[in-house]
């Protein structure tokens, strides 16, 4: 038993009863990462000498949890989110020589004033553009369940150093199912709050109506713990919403009788493994005898999701990446002779192969003479798949399904092959398109390779405390989230 | 069906404000006429009636005063410029 292995409320008794110090916890995560990230290759930066630093602070200050509720808890980072004095690349070549941002992001501010501990930055596809971290410009990610196998994307990094036991906490960011997707490929907790509830200045933006940060962890009730410290209304996000927000660990209550969940039919067809389908149909009877009904119904427009995904993504992704151009930051090509060549050649240079293909889509839909029919043509289709959320909460407390048609798929199997990489987001998508907030569980592991397989919980706008109260009554009638990979998993 | 062919990967490319090569032109033509067609499902549905969505939720315009603030000095903002100088960002030449 390692104190990774522990969750933040046993932590902290812990430092309570001086039976353990913070350096000697945040000191376990860099000695597990030092031993297992050679094979999982999770970190891009480690901040050990700053982290180091920080935690002997805390051990002199004595702990007082009511005022910190993330005192001493080291937490992974993905490099999407700016860290102040801490290289943040976003996996890009094109800001690869970004040592010293200048500025924290608003969840980094929030997690340094719960006295949380930033152990280092997190590998994840470029700009998160990619579902399985094959797209990273820096390394290649491994998954710790099985290392020939891809630990999902974007937030691959992120799940793959959770599920290694390297950190019991990190940060990711879910754009088409980025938290989600990796967090039921790698076998852990992941979550895509409400758009809006948790603020985005400090993301690098990919696309700016759908991006949202979530937590990584591997309990249900960890994660509620780190969404009340990240979430809330933030002035320098102006799409951060002024919503309350609860105290999602005490909604934990295990009671789910007479919760009524919507299980669509489209969630269960073709193309969704059947393993996995027999796996989410185990879970809901596990729902079931607690008291919960499920009954069958239709979201009729899921089947538009990955289209008007990749159109609405990739027009927004080509006007939030015009910003880098190798003026104030990042790298310029040193071949140009004017001005636009400069753009041209550090864009060309920095940016990789996914990252360009969507720069290009998402122009070609804004450009003059397609707008109407293919950026405006998906707004509107959005419009529908978010009625039909609309329609279905109307009368649900939450709809249920798998996270992801597939476990786990093999490095190489996927990367050439853009149509089917994108296919992979299919169920996790619609909830990105209506900015309703989903859950991914672990819900046990696939017979024919032994990968972890993910329930999905999604929930009405702003009422996470609903999604994270059946995701825990689920998680505590069942053991799978006290599985662990061998690869620097418990010993 | 919707080929996207070479002059105009061309001009997207331009427009983008990315250089790329011949061959580049050919592989984008191809994948993005795929990512196109894969696309065309969506006018299975008559959207005629239906308002575009920009914003899931139901927010109107959030104002705050505007009010100046300490924020980035000058000299940091300069910290991590490829080129610089006199306090100011350098770039190539923009006219001949």
């Amino acid at each position: 038993m390692s104190v990774l292995d522990l969750s933040i409320k046993e932590l902290q008794e812990k430092l309570n009863n001086k039976e353990m110090t913070v350096t000697d916890i945040v000191q376990a995560s860099y000695d597990r990462i030092k031993a297992t990230d050679g094979d999982v290759q999770a970190f891009l930066t480690l901040n050990e000498e700053q982290a180091l630093e920080q935690a002997k602070a805390l051990d002199e200050e004595g702990i007082d949890e009511n005022q910190f509720p993330l005192f001493g808890m080291p937490i992974g980072i993905k490099d999407n989110i700016v860290t102040k004095g801490l290289r943040t690349t976003c996996a890009s070549q094109i800001l690869s020589n970004l040592d010293d941002p200048l500025y924290d992001a608003t969840v980094i501010q929030k997690l340094d004033q719960a006295k949380a501990i930033n152990v280092g930055k997190l590998n994840m596809d470029e700009f998160a553009m990619g579902s399985s971290t094959e797209n990273s410009s820096m390394k290649l990610t491994r998954n710790p369940w099985n290392i020939d196998y891809v630990p999902g994307g974007s937030s691959g990094g992120s799940a793959a150093a959770v599920a290694a036991g390297q950190v019991p906490f990190a940060l990711g960011s879910d754009t088409g199912g980025s938290v989600r997707q990796p967090a039921s490929y790698c076998g852990v907790v992941g979550m895509k709050p409400t758009y809006g509830r948790v603020s985005r200045f400090g993301l690098v933006a990919f696309a700016s109506s759908l991006d949202q940060i979530g937590p990584l962890t591997r309990t249900v009730e960890d994660n509620a713990r780190i969404l009340e410290v990240i979430a809330g209304e933030d002035t320098m996000d102006s799409t951060s919403a002024n919503v309350d927000v609860p105290k999602y660990s005490e909604a934990l209550t295990g009671d789910v009788s007479g919760l009524k969940i919507a299980v669509p039919k489209e969630y269960f067809r073709e193309g969704v493994d059947e393993k996995i389908q027999e796996s989410v149909r185990e879970a809901l009877k596990v729902l079931e005898d607690k008291g919960a009904i499920c009954e069958e119904v239709s979201l009729p427009h899921s089947k538009y999701a990955v289209a008007t995904y990749y159109m609405i993504a990739s027009s927004e992704a080509s006007a939030n990446l015009a910003r880098f151009d190798g003026v104030r930051y990042g790298k310029r090509s040193e071949e140009a002779n004017d001005m636009m060549e400069m753009f041209k050649l550090s864009r060309s240079e920095g940016f990789g192969e996914e990252v360009k293909r969507r720069i290009m889509l998402g122009t070609f839909a804004l450009s003059s003479g397609y707008y109407d029919a293919y950026y405006k043509k998906a707004q509107q289709v959005r419009t529908l798949i978010k009625q039909d959320f609309e329609q279905i909460f109307e009368e649900y407390d939450v709809v249920i399904g798998p996270t992801a048609p597939t476990t786990a798929f093999k490095v190489g199997e996927q990367i050439d092959d853009p149509l089917t990489m994108y296919a992979n987001d299919i169920i996790t998508i619609p909830v990105n398109l209506a900015g309703v907030p989903g859950i991914s569980v672990p819900c046990g592991f696939h017979p024919d390779n032994d990968m972890p397989i993910g329930l999905q919980i999604i929930g009405k706008h702003f009422d996470e405390s609903t999604v994270y109260r059946v995701a825990h009554a689920y998680e505590q009638a069942t053991d799978h989230h006290k599985q662990k990979p061998q690869l620097g998993g418990a010993k | 069906m919707s080929k996207i062919s070479k002059d105009q990967v061309k001009h997207v490319a331009n427009l983008a404000r990315l250089a790329i090569t011949e061959e580049e032109a050919e592989k984008y033509s191809e994948q993005l006429s795929a990512i196109i067609d894969f696309s065309e499902q969506l006018n299975e549905l008559d959207t005629s009636n239906v308002k575009p969505t920009t914003h899931v939720l139901d927010m109107k315009n959030v104002v705050r005063k505007d009010e100046p603030k300490e924020w980035i000095s000058k000299q940091d903002a300069l910290k991590n410029a490829p080129d610089q100088e006199g306090g100011q960002f350098r770039v190539p030449s923009i006219l001949d």
